[in-house]
């Protein structure tokens, strides 16, 4: 029992990551009906800004403290949410009108060029991240929850609970809600389709940044390839959830956590990333629409 | 005629290949109501289209309160107080009824009054306001249609553009519709009105205009038009 407690914990901490970053997935293709296959990088991206800031910021002798931590991921968020808008605006904005593979080569395109330079500027090779302060883990009923996971948690939870009050409760949320219905229309009653688009590419970058802080702190290391894997669970997390579905993405990444612990747990690790893409065939085959979508005629 | 609040002039629209608008001209008079009429696909709805800005024309002119506005974006124009209601209701199935009225003030700060133009809206149509916190699908055809117009009216038009009101609905609620579209106007809001069912759209107007194939081929006072045979037997079924 303790053994199951304890992959619980282990799989809602994954799937917290696994969930911020398919909600950037989700929401960008609700209003542009885009798989912005770069996205894995932004979330790389976010680790590695992470990574630079804290070696200029913090001394490698001392414990990072909780403010440092904070400084080094606010830095991050917003050089994410920079790319995150100059993705859009360079890369995706031109083809706005063309047929949808285009942009989809294209956002293969933007990910290798992530991926590759990344390499060229930060090296092909992990490095050492730590720019959480070390706590030791809490034992709560003799399940072993780590710091990091903690943390982890703590902050996509809150993460989750702010981008619910935007989306469904801000002026600009409901505009994203409205373009991702029909933007021509959105367009009819005022709305600034080409501002909401940003917000939203914007938004779904400081998300990835911050998986990204917390994804390095676990493992506890950086590289430029860090973003393929994840990134890939996170879109399948997204299509489970129902692609375009906000509380979808959350609902899918914490799935697809949860599913991937257990399969490590109870059988072998090198069954994890089989169980996951076989979770995305099988919704695929069975409701495309995902978990929470309901189907072509109806997304949020 | 009043002073013009829109005027198009010779004005071309291309979809790729097809030419929708071959030199429509048209005159909206500050106050009136104007209708559009003609048979599916005489470019009615290419017209509005244009005029909101989800079109660029290729050619010609529109002037909106004197000043050229072709080819700016429509969210600049529903800043300006031209506002179109688009055909097949366009609400937002996926919002509220009441975050579709407040996406039609999208653009206004002014709280209190989206607050007294939401409530003028439940007054000229009362189901809205039981309706308000349902999913906007989930209204009949009629009720998304009342939405759509009073959403309209949230951004407090000068000039409204209203595509097809009358599609798809029984006759008593286009009967309540028409009212209520005379109603606005009487308000002081001008409106330019593309509608099949014609007999209805000649008497509320001021003017017509009878597009056919992407020309205007006949114009005239509403009562002219219907009084005028060639009308009466293409679009009155005489």
């Amino acid at each position: 029992m303790i053994d199951f407690l304890q992959r619980l914990v282990d799989g809602v901490s994954l799937g917290a990551i696994y969930a911020l970053i398919a909600l950037g997935y989700t929401m960008v293709y609700g209003v542009l009906q885009l798989i912005n296959f770069a996205h894995g990088d932004v979330f790389m991206l976010g680790a590695m800004m992470g990574w630079y800031a804290s070696s200029v910021w913090t001394s490698e002798s001392r414990d990072p403290s909780i403010a440092g931590a904070l400084a080094v991921t606010l830095f991050s968020m917003l050089v994410c949410a920079t790319v995150g808008l100059l993705i859009e605006r360079l890369a995706y904005r031109p083809l706005r009108g063309s047929p949808r593979l285009n942009a989809l080569i294209t956002a293969i395109g933007v990910s290798f060029f992530l991926e590759y330079g990344g390499q060229l500027l930060f090296g092909p090779n992990p490095r050492a991240f730590g720019v959480l302060p070390h706590r030791p883990s809490s034992v709560v009923a003799g399940i072993s929850i780590g710091y990091v996971d903690l943390v982890t948690i703590l902050t996509s939870v809150v993460l989750m609970i702010v981008l619910q009050r935007i989306v469904f409760h801000t002026r600009i949320g409901t505009a994203m809600r409205a373009v991702s219905w029909n933007p021509s229309v959105a367009a009819l009653m005022g709305v600034n389709i080409d501002l909401v688009i940003s917000f939203t590419f914007g938004l779904g970058s400081l998300l990835a940044a911050v998986a990204g802080i917390l994804y390095a702190s676990k493992y506890p290391s950086v590289h430029p390839l860090m973003g393929l894997m994840p990134g890939l669970k996170a879109f399948v997390a997204a299509v489970l959830g129902g692609i375009g579905n906000v509380p979808g993405a959350m609902l899918g990444g914490l799935l697809l956590g949860l599913a991937e612990q257990l399969v490590s747990g109870y059988t072998s690790s090198s069954w994890r990333d089989a169980v996951a893409f076989g979770i995305l065939i099988l919704i695929l085959l069975v409701k495309p629409s995902g978990l929470l979508g309901r189907g072509a005629a109806e997304k949020v | 005629m009043a002073e013009p609040l829109l005027e198009l002039h010779a004005l071309d629209v291309h979809y790729g290949a097809i030419h929708a608008l071959r030199g429509i001209s048209i005159l909206v008079g500050q106050g009136e109501i104007v209708s559009l009429i003609g048979a599916n696909g005489a470019g009615k709805t290419t017209t509005l289209r244009a005029v909101s800005g989800m079109l660029r024309p290729s050619a010609g002119q529109i002037r909106y309160e004197g000043a050229p506005i072709a080819g700016l974006k429509p969210h600049r124009l529903v800043a300006r107080g031209l506002c179109h209601a688009p055909e097949g209701r366009g609400i937002f199935p996926n919002l509220t009824v009441r975050e579709n009225l407040l996406l039609g003030a999208f653009l206004r700060r002014d709280a209190q009054g989206i607050a007294r133009d939401m409530q003028k809206g439940f007054k000229l149509f009362p189901i809205l306001e039981e309706r308000a916190a349902q999913m906007a699908g989930t209204l009949s055809g009629g009720e998304q249609q009342m939405l759509s117009i009073a959403r309209a009216l949230m951004s407090r038009p000068r000039l409204l553009l209203l595509d097809e009101p009358s599609l798809g609905l029984a006759p008593t609620v286009v009967e309540t519709i028409f009212t209520i579209v005379q109603e606005i106007n009487k308000q002081g809001v001008t409106i330019l009105l593309v509608e099949q069912n014609a007999h209805l759209a000649l008497q509320i107007a001021n003017h017509g205009y009878v597009l056919e194939t992407g020309t205007v081929v006949q114009t005239g006072t509403g009562t002219e038009l219907l009084r005028s045979p060639e009308i009466r037997k293409a679009y009155l079924g005489e």
